[in-house]
């Protein structure tokens, strides 16, 4: 009996949701369990660094690599586990795009240490103790990893073979990569596995839209009770849909919020966020520039409206006057 | 990329424009420079690429090096990207594997740096070289011109375009805002230099319009809408009611003199209310249409509904409808001619001359009707106060060259002001005084007749003049009023005594003249008078294909200058009609229905409604016919799936990069 | 800084007003500073917001947009979608960490070389000012970190083969 393709997991910035997507397989994970030997997930089972670093080269099939890059063992993983394998995927929004992990790239490292660490209203550190790479303890010396300065995707750190998008990605989605894998039958190197096609193409809504959409005032989804058949732009709602890929089946919009653009762009665009602040932007009903501004005041955060998953993968990547590694 | 599956093999061609470009820019250094660039087959310089020598080794060139992309770094594309897509057309090459870099009025004609201009030449050249990699075969696409010309305004201009086109055979429209077409020109007594009478002149043009086959007049009318483009512009035309029926109304006149008003009573507008008229009117005799016009302000059955309306019941012919109401026309036309005119400068807004403060000081304007023979006075020179003048002062520039009020020179106030002179002697033997600035009577005969009002003892005082004052300080001064100014050729401060005061004003941009160039899509120079094309080359053509401008909505100008430019517009829109078609620059937009999701974000931004909603595929497509062009719904398109021809977003992401890869 | 800082503009203008306006300045042999790239587009209704950040991210110190005053657009009002991207995409920019004064959004009719002329002088002097955006420069830097890293690894698997390659001969 021939041996079974191996396959990967590993998890770096992220949240774990990427991870309960692959158990939302659901029963169809037994048919992938049968058809592959698993050789890492932390998350899961419990295998050592070591463990990988005996296998030799390119010996695992597939890694998927889910959240954004942020420490420097992140960092020295990702490079082994490209070593390791003959394909890496990037798993989810945070892999692909940098994520909302990737959010923190509006700050620098010393000033979310400092927050999070001590200025928190929930933080307890009379000791104002922080996180440092280097510690001597009782003649001991402790490492820690090394905080970086910018949050990356995955493809600013080690070479990517296959985009994986979504928070998290469907199941179905996943479920089709596999397939293709096992098959041999993958796309051009860094394809997104998703359709090329904006969400609208997808979305239930798509035909409640009337043709002549324009904003005389921007809503935020806390301030409405939104109407639950039509399209969120028509009710004044910033929906990402019409510059993020489809393949989540709509699933935000089903549970009657406005997609907030996970899957990431399309492949024609460089700059998701830039595209929809294009797109709802042109569409404001003023040409008064008072008014104009009015209007858009109903956009208070414009980074974290439209690039919520996709800060680390846009043009500027990071504010670029922060203080730090500049 | 798509190059047919060839390797791209630019040709890349540095212009020198004699020294225009070469003097600032090293040219041979940037044809060194584009040598190295990727795929660049070779790289010249020459003289003058735009010539026939120059065009000519593009195309030897192209055969012979088997080139298939062309960048030629010379003058403004909107000069001669034409003349080179030409050329590689004749070289069977598609025209649209060009670009163009302006490297002489964005480059050597606007720096002195000669390193930093040919540093700028050769970023703009390799973003050129990166761009063209991107182009692809595109096809002009044309379409049926509509054979009949909108002509807007009915004053000489108007009135010679019209007949100029209508005797070619085309159906012409000519709209007119005022009750009567003949424009200023209706209102002057004569013309210099020869001072042969306007009238007389004027008079039977306006009655070939009348009687034309191919004019279809609209007077008391104004265009109200237009979209479209050229070779098919739709247009909308407001027709105010006049309470007339103009299809019944002979102009006997006899309504008028069985209106109510014995006398007139109100301001006559057409003889710049020196006169009076009654409610029910013809601005004057020799009118076209010969109808006449009820005023609602002024007319009592509108103001009271008490009026008995005589007019109505003595006209046998029926023709006074007061239920009458405003009608829109709607017309479609191949090509436009604007002739809309000018204003006389408001006098009003220079109180140092006194205008409108003291009775005796008048308008040029209002000196024409003055002398008219059927002016208000029957060409009686008596001023407001009654008195018959001894002493004019003709104050010339009043509202031109002055940084206060217009900066331009409204070139024929000199001239007319010499006519004027001649005429107002010719009356009353006055003494009549010129102030000017300078004197400036280019134009065939016009010197000669300067010299001539000189032989009739015209006073030439040269100098500004700095105010129209009643106040006096000798005893010949009283009753009079005096013109202060420094006469600078014997440079003392004169004191001039006159009766009467004549401001020359000059001409100012027509009343609605920004509406209707936002109505047509043109542009307007800084005072406001429309645009031409090119100064020089292209003098009544606008930026917008198939509308042309002739006559003083242009610019100021006198009437042989009027009729020669309004002849020219004809020319061009008779040209375009003829020729039946007109090319459509490919720039268009188009969507790829396997890349759009449907969320019609586009469709509201299309300024021409050319985009639909396909709703069998749930997608957004484009009307080509409809779209001119312009890209915004490619900017805004969220998930990039429209492309602009010609400006697709790899060839302007390709040029952002190549212009900024030496940072 | 001794050296004297040149910025680099980057500017794209509408075919039918600013680009004219441009055409006019070299006709009327207006002399302005050469900093400017200028990249021709029919309309300013078709400079994409992405134009702009691709532009800042290669490099430019500053873009200019130039289009035709408020209804005076040869498209009838691609000009208003361009206002209203501008308004939101500065506030965009700002939020980035990038000065405002880096993005400027003229109106400069087909009759105003002397307009133009006054906008570049005015740009690069205020550009000038200010210090070099360079962001190239900036993302390397910024990756440092990372290409350190990487190069730690690759010596380190380097030495692991070369051990490799004398245990087995």
């Amino acid at each position: 009996m021939p041996e079974k393709p191996k396959i990967a997991f590993y998890w770096c910035a992220s949240c774990g949701g990427c991870e309960e997507s692959v158990v939302d397989l659901a029963e169809s994970i037994l048919d992938v369990v049968a058809a592959v030997d698993i050789v890492f997930w932390p998350v899961a089972m419990d295998f050592k660094v070591k463990d990988v670093e005996a296998m030799p080269d390119k010996s695992i099939l597939a890694t998927m690599i889910n959240g954004a890059i942020r420490t420097s063992e992140q960092e020295e993983i990702a490079h082994l586990l490209r070593r390791k394998s003959q394909y890496i995927i990037a798993y989810g929004s945070c892999a692909h795009l940098g994520g909302v992990p990737a959010l923190a790239n509006q700050f620098s490292r010393e000033h979310i240490l400092e927050y999070v660490y001590r200025k928190a209203p929930s933080v307890t550190n009379p000791a104002g103790t922080v996180p440092q790479p280097n510690w001597k303890d009782d003649g001991h010396q402790v490492t820690l990893p090394e905080f970086r300065h910018v949050v990356r995707a995955l493809d600013q750190v080690i070479d990517v073979d296959y985009y994986l998008p979504g928070c998290a990605p469907s199941p179905k989605l996943l479920a089709a990569a596999v397939q293709a894998l096992l098959k041999g039958e993958l796309p051009p190197k860094g394809s997104v596995l998703a359709p090329d096609v904006a969400l609208c193409d997808e979305c239930p809504r798509k035909e409640s839209k009337p043709t002549e959409v324009s904003f005389a005032e921007f809503k935020r989804p806390h301030e409405v009770i939104a109407d639950p058949n039509l399209c969120f732009l028509a009710q004044g709602l910033i929906c990402m849909g019409p510059a993020t890929r489809s393949g989540c089946g709509a699933a935000c919009i089903t549970g009657n919020m406005p997609c907030t653009g996970c899957y990431g762009p399309p492949s024609r665009i460089k700059d998701q966020g830039a595209k929809i602040l294009s797109s709802l932007s042109a569409n404001v009903a003023a040409e008064d520039e008072k008014e104009i501004e009015r209007i858009l005041s109903g956009i208070p955060d414009p980074v974290g409206t439209f690039y919520r998953y996709g800060l680390a993968r846009s043009l500027l990547r990071r504010r670029v006057d922060l203080k730090g590694n500049s | 990329m798509e190059n047919n599956g060839k390797q791209p093999r630019i040709g890349v061609y540095i212009c020198h424009c004699g020294f225009n470009i070469a003097g600032t820019i090293d040219v041979n250094a940037v044809c060194e420079y584009a040598k190295t660039l990727p795929h660049v087959a070779l790289a010249r310089t020459y003289k003058y690429m735009c010539s026939d020598p120059g065009q000519e080794m593009i195309i030897a060139d192209i055969a012979e090096h088997h080139l298939n992309r062309i960048v030629v770094a010379a003058c403004s594309p909107n000069l001669h990207e034409a003349t080179f897509r030409g050329a590689l057309q004749r070289a069977g090459l598609n025209p649209y594997f060009f670009q163009m870099v302006n490297i002489r009025e964005h480059a050597s004609w606007v720096h002195d740096d000669r390193a930093a201009a040919t540093a700028k030449a050769k970023d703009q050249v390799r973003a050129a070289v990166a761009r063209v990699q991107f182009h692809k075969p595109l096809e002009r696409k044309r379409f049926n011109v509509e054979q009949s010309v909108l002509v807007v305004g009915g004053g000489i201009a108007g009135i010679t375009a019209a007949l100029e086109i209508a005797n070619s055979g085309k159906h012409v429209y000519l709209v007119e805002r005022e009750p009567s077409i003949g424009g200023h020109m209706a209102k002057y007594d004569k013309t210099f230099p020869t001072l042969d009478c306007a009238a007389c002149i004027l008079t039977p043009k306006m009655s070939e319009v009348r009687e034309h086959p191919n004019i279809t007049l609209w007077t008391y009318s104004e265009v109200q809408e237009v979209s479209g483009h050229v070779g098919k512009f739709h247009v909308k035309v407001r027709r105010k009611p006049r309470f007339i029926d103009e299809d019944l109304c002979v102009g006997c006149m006899e309504c008028v003199s069985a209106c109510v008003y014995k006398e007139p009573k109100f301001e006559d507008e057409f003889n710049e209310g020196l006169g009076k008229r009654k409610p029910i009117f013809m601005p004057f005799p020799q009118a076209v249409p010969p109808v006449v016009t009820i005023d609602p302000e002024t007319c009592l059955k509108f103001k009271t509904g008490k009026c008995k309306s005589p007019c109505a019941t003595v006209c046998d012919r029926k023709a006074v409808n007061f239920d009458q109401t405003e009608r829109i026309e709607e017309i479609e036309v191949g090509a436009v001619i604007i002739a809309t005119g000018f204003k006389a400068f408001d006098a009003t807004r220079l109180p140092l001359y006194g205008y409108g403060i003291y009775s005796n000081v008048y308008t040029s304007l209002e000196v024409e009707r003055l002398v008219n023979s059927s002016g208000p006075t029957a060409g009686d020179i008596v001023c407001r106060d009654g008195r018959k003048p001894k002493a004019i002062g003709i104050i010339h520039c009043v509202g031109s060259r002055d940084k206060k009020t217009n900066r331009w020179c409204s070139r024929v106030c000199c001239m007319y002001s010499l006519k004027l002179a001649h005429l107002l002697r010719e009356h009353t033997g006055a003494d009549v005084y010129q102030f000017y600035i300078d004197m400036r009577c280019p134009g065939k005969g016009y010197d000669e007749f300067y010299e001539r009002l000189l032989d009739e003892g015209i006073q030439m005082i040269r100098g500004r003049a700095a105010e129209v004052t009643d106040w006096t300080m000798t005893p010949e001064e009283e009753g009079k009023l005096v013109i202060r100014v420094e006469d600078t050729l014997s440079a003392y401060v004169r004191r001039v005594p006159v009766d009467m005061v004549v401001l020359s004003v000059g001409m100012e941009p027509a009343e609605g003249a920004d509406e209707v160039r936002r109505m047509f899509n043109i542009s307007c120079s800084k005072e406001g008078f429309f645009l031409e094309k090119h100064p020089k080359l292209a003098p009544v053509e606008t930026a917008t294909a198939g509308v042309f401008i002739a006559g003083c909505c242009q610019g100021p100008k006198d009437i042989p200058d009027t009729v020669a430019q309004a002849g020219a517009a004809a020319a061009h829109a008779v040209a375009l009609l003829d020729k039946g078609y007109v090319e459509i620059e490919p720039n268009t937009a188009y969507i790829n229905p396997d890349h759009c999701s449907g969320c019609k974000s586009c469709i509201p931004l299309c300024p021409y409604h050319a985009i639909v909603f396909d709703d069998g595929l749930k997608k957004a497509r484009i009307d080509e016919a409809l779209c001119l062009g312009c890209g915004t719904c490619v900017a805004s398109c969220p998930s990039g799936s429209i492309i602009q021809n010609l400006f697709e977003d790899e060839q302007i992401f390709s040029e952002i990069d190549e212009v900024l890869s030496n940072v | 800084m001794s050296e004297r800082f040149d910025p680099k503009i980057v500017a794209f203008f509408c075919n039918w007003c600013t680009y004219a306006a441009a055409d006019l300045a070299g006709v009327a042999r207006m002399k302005y500073a050469p900093n400017l790239r200028t990249i021709r587009v029919m309309c300013s209704g078709r400079i994409d917001p992405q134009f702009v950040l691709e532009a800042f991210a290669r490099g430019a110190d500053g873009v200019l947009i130039g289009g035709c005053h408020p209804g005076d657009c040869h498209y009838i009002s691609g000009n208003y979608k361009c206002l209203r991207r501008f308004k939101l995409l500065k506030r965009l920019v700002q939020d980035m960490g990038i000065e405002p004064e880096r993005l400027r959004l003229e109106w400069i009719s087909a009759s105003e070389g002397d307009k133009l002329r006054q906008v570049v002088n005015e740009f690069v002097a205020t550009l000038a000012t200010m210090p070099p955006l360079n962001l190239p420069k900036r993302f390397v830097e910024w990756d440092k970190e990372v290409a350190i890293l990487r190069e730690q690894v690759d010596a380190a698997h380097a030495q692991e083969e070369q051990q490799e390659v004398s245990t087995h001969a």
